[in-house]
């Protein structure tokens, strides 16, 4: 079951960029692309636990800024040559605010 | 009592506001059940129904107000409506089913509420001044065209689409007009960047000055309006002020009347309101959450208010919708949705020369959105295809040239250049066709390069190369290979050269404007092409290139080192490597404060602190500004450290004052950025003590004066200087190596440091330009330091700044949220 928690207005989250919702899980990085589009992830690389929410956002990719794996913000798989999958979950706006999915992360706590 | 029609029950129907929206449902109720209502037509504005989208040819002068009446009196007339004109509604009486005016009520048996939306007033001081209009109605417009004088200023804030035509038409009646937009690019609701940037570049060249990123903090004036002043603090003088920032629903009577409103008044798919005996139309109406302002589906709740009010079955369905922006000469379309999504792919095609622009978005086999600049021909069918979710992967290669395309051969672009005649002109710079070219290659010009000296052609702005290239491989078949310079990513076939020469030769300011002109690949670049476009654009135009603060790597985004861990270090400038007891002190406290886990001195005679969290560090920095220091850039792809030995001052050998000459250089280099990181080291003596001859630029002072020398490494590789000049003072000092830090800026490959650069310019280049030409040094000089004008600043100030200290927080925190 879902349960969308509203977390901010969209127009906090600079365009090509993110900002992090803190969660007893950890972080999670939650982007905007260029022309808006929302995305959420882990704010881990799995290859050495990067911050993805500091990585350069291009097109609906990141780029993690220790050591450039690239990843679909969709999917959260890496691209190219390094394997790798972080995990994703559903964001979206509504009348300018941005609502996450949370139902996973608190979950999961309370297992 | 229309005539015919006596003995049929005719019910009384009630509408408010004579817009477009409740004009149509009027039509429709006419021409299909004529007489079924006895109807009374209230309206705010003391006339009747006109095509409020064509106000802006009436701003212009290409339209008058009589050509944009869309129901004269006559019509009314006709159609016996009572029309009340002028007369606004002070309440709703549900209850007894009685609207009020002033001039009294009128029962009614249903009732369409339809007024529309209010211009949104932004809240600043001065709002209120005379000469500040808002662009609604006819008498907004009147009042504009009244205002207009030529040479007059005029001040539009909001480039959204009302905007820019408000902007257009008071251009066009000779007033020098400036837009005012908060985002950083114009109508960034419909177009993407790129768009936006063509867009901007036409308006641009029609004498209307654009103002991204600004922010409206007070309009200006004692009797009058008189200026607009924005929060970076520039000042716009203005005759006139026209706000076009946006609309909101107009829902006052329907609040309190007590029907259901959130943002607009709630309706189901039939329109109706959460008072069965009441509709809602057009801009005032909220539908699934969804507000309308486009004239589209404001036609289609009106088909569906018409049929539901006669007792049809009807729902209202949005379906996608079109803009186009209706000032002359500026061809721009947009339809669907274009935002970037999980499995959303792009088609972009871009064609510098003419200034077009195209991108379609496409989810799956289906067309889901299209962007349009320069030629929008093609805009209406693919609207059609994203209306009717037409299948496209058969045509998914040519889909981009539009429907005269389809079904046709793939295009070869060689049989292309092949087919040419031999006056068809190649490059436009410097007017040589194709003919002279093949006689070029054909009297053995074989390479780009010579075909470039021998006729001129791709040698000035050089966007004519690939076609240039084409030439030589039809002309000289398998004989020719293409060169196979490194492309600067994958996002582009221009080398790191091409593209600084090419910003250069086009005067390219922002990123979207290098993409388009230069043709990339890609929709916004990758994380390679990104941070190096805008450094060339930093260092070419310092002043006015616009920043793309999220193409910065994190450390120059976030002004601190980014460690393993997502910490970070901070480090502050130690000028020379000298503190104070005092600056001690304050490292100590913020240490302390701060938690601060490990404090290290760097080999760069400056303390460093590590595992910094980034929640902390607008504080800490605020802590360090308070202390009189300043970043040190220990991040960054600028000037790092300036490392001393103790000099004459003090040393029994030192024959300069080395620690003084670093702090001066230090000063005076600081907050440049540079291609890569650069570091100076300046010895007192041949001894060497602070390691002068493997640094980026370093200085040994002798007797008789100053040894400099450039491109030492102590890093990946490692290499000892060479010596690029000796000088007698360190005036000649300060000037020789602003001017070779200027010639590294303005030449080098982005990442590549100076021994690199040193590398592949070859020294006696670099001497020739800074050493020997005196002219050329002072002129290099004087471009550093107009760039230091602006950046010899400190970045921490900025981010420290109250209020923007929320930007560095979590945006939220859900550690403590409950479980289910």
């Amino acid at each position: 079951m879902t349960r969308y928690l509203d977390i901010g207005p969209l127009d906090d989250i600079p365009r090509e960029g993110a900002r992090v919702v803190k969660t007893a899980m950890g972080c999670v990085a939650v982007f905007r692309t260029a022309t808006d589009a929302v995305f959420a992830l882990d704010d881990r690389c799995p290859h050495k636990g990067g911050p993805l929410s500091e990585g350069i956002v291009h097109g609906t990719s990141v780029t993690c800024p220790l050591h450039a794996w690239v990843f679909d913000m969709g999917t959260g798989a890496a691209q190219g040559a390094d394997e790798g999958q972080v995990a994703t979950y559903d964001v979206r706006v509504e009348a300018g605010r941005v609502l996450l999915d949370t139902s996973r992360i608190l979950r999961e706590r309370a297992a | 009592m229309i005539p015919g029609t006596a003995e049929r029950k005719t019910e009384k129907l009630v509408v408010i506001g004579a817009g477009m929206a409740s004009g149509r449902v009027l039509e429709h109720l006419m021409t299909e059940a004529p007489g079924a209502f006895d109807v009374t037509l209230f309206n705010a504005e003391p006339r009747g129904n006109y095509n409020r989208i064509m106000l802006s040819p009436v701003l212009s002068g290409e339209k008058t107000y009589a050509e944009i009446v869309t129901h004269d009196d006559d019509w009314y007339a006709q159609q016996g409506i009572d029309c009340r004109f002028g007369e606004s509604i002070v309440k709703i009486d549900r209850a007894n089913k009685v609207v009020y005016s002033n001039a009294g009520g009128v029962p009614y048996d249903k009732l369409v509420i339809a007024t529309g939306s209010a211009p949104f007033i932004i809240p600043v001081p001065g709002k209120d001044l005379p000469g500040v209009v808002s662009y609604r109605d006819l008498d907004d417009t009147n009042t504009m065209i009244a205002a207009a004088r030529p040479g007059a200023q005029a001040v539009v804030i909001g480039g959204g689409l009302l905007g820019l035509e408000a902007a257009a038409g008071l251009a066009l009646r000779g007033m020098e007009v400036t837009v005012i937009h908060l985002m950083g690019h114009l109508m960034e609701r419909q177009l993407d960047p790129s768009a936006g940037y063509l867009l901007q570049k036409a308006l641009e060249a029609r004498g209307i000055r654009i103002h991204c990123k600004g922010a409206t903090k007070a309009i200006l004036g004692t009797d009058r309006v008189e200026a607009v002043a924005l929060e970076d603090g520039t000042v716009y003088g203005a005759d006139l002020v026209v706000m076009a920032v946006g609309i909101r629903p107009e829902t006052r009577i329907a609040t309190d009347a007590h029907l259901e409103v959130a943002r607009g008044i709630t309706v189901d798919d039939a329109l109706r309101t959460s008072d069965p005996a009441i509709w809602a139309v057009g801009e005032c109406v909220e539908h699934d959450k969804q507000l309308f302002g486009l004239v589209a589906p404001l036609y289609d709740q009106a088909r569906v208010v018409a049929a539901s009010l006669l007792g049809h079955e009807a729902a209202f369905r949005p379906v996608q919708t079109a803009t186009k922006l209706k000032v002359t000469g500026c061809d721009l379309f947009s339809a669907g949705d274009f935002a970037e999504g999980p499995g959303r792919e792009d088609i972009v095609f871009r064609d510098p020369g003419r200034g077009v622009y195209k991108r379609l978005v496409i989810e799956g086999d289906r067309l889901i959105g299209a962007v349009m600049y320069g030629d929008t021909a093609d805009g209406g069918w693919f609207f059609g295809l994203i209306k009717d979710g037409t299948d496209i992967s058969a045509m998914r290669d040519t889909l981009i040239f539009g429907p005269a395309f389809q079904g046709g051969p793939s295009a070869d672009p060689l049989a292309a250049v092949a087919a040419l005649p031999p006056e068809a002109e190649i490059c436009g710079c410097n007017g040589v066709c194709k003919g002279k070219i093949v006689s070029a290659i054909e009297g053995g010009a074989t390479t780009l390069d010579a075909v470039r000296a021998q006729t001129k052609a791709s040698s000035s702005c050089g966007t004519c190369t690939g076609l240039v290239e084409q030439v030589l491989a039809v002309t000289m078949g398998d004989a020719f290979v293409l060169p196979t310079a490194q492309p600067m990513c994958k996002c582009t076939r221009h080398t790191h050269e091409d593209v600084r020469r090419l910003i250069k030769a086009q005067g390219l300011k922002s990123i979207p404007a290098v993409m388009q002109e230069l043709g990339w690949t890609s929709v916004g670049g990758c994380a390679s092409c990104r941070p190096a476009l805008n450094y060339y654009l930093l260092s070419d135009w310092p002043l006015d290139y616009t920043d793309d603060r999220q193409a910065r790597f994190v450390n120059e985004r976030n002004h601190a080192n980014i460690q393993k861990d997502g910490t970070y270090s901070v480090v502050p400038r130690m000028w020379g490597g000298v503190t104070t007891p005092d600056e001690l002190r304050a490292i100590a406290d913020a240490a302390d404060r701060y938690n601060v886990p490990m404090v290290k001195v760097t080999g760069g005679q400056r303390i460093d602190l590590l595992g910094v969290r980034k929640e902390d560090l607008p504080a800490i920095w605020a802590d360090f500004n308070a202390a009189g220091m300043v970043s040190g850039h220990a991040y960054s792809k600028g000037l790092r450290t300036v490392k001393t030995c103790v000099g004459s001052e003090f040393c029994r050998f030192g024959t300069q004052d080395s620690t003084g000459l670093g702090i001066r250089l230090e000063k005076h280099l600081w907050g440049s950025w540079t291609p890569a990181k650069v570091k100076l080291g300046v010895s007192g003596c041949p001894r060497n003590c602070a390691e002068a001859t493997c640094k980026d630029i370093g200085i040994v002072c002798v007797d008789s004066g100053y040894q400099i020398s450039v491109a030492g490494a102590a890093g990946m590789d490692v290499k000892e200087t060479e010596l690029l000049c000796t000088v007698a003072t360190e005036d000649e000092v300060m000037e020789i190596v602003s001017a070779f830090v200027q010639l590294y800026r303005e030449n080098s490959r982005y990442l590549h440091r100076i021994y690199k650069f040193v590398a592949k310019t070859g020294l006696d280049w670099c001497k020739a330009q800074v050493v020997a030409d005196l002219d050329n040094r002072r002129a290099l000089a004087a471009r550093f330091e107009l760039s230091q004008s602006v950046y010899r600043t400190d970045p921490w100030a900025e981010h420290a700044a109250p209020r923007e200290r929320a930007k560095w927080q979590p945006l939220a925190d859900l550690s403590l949220e409950a479980a289910e």
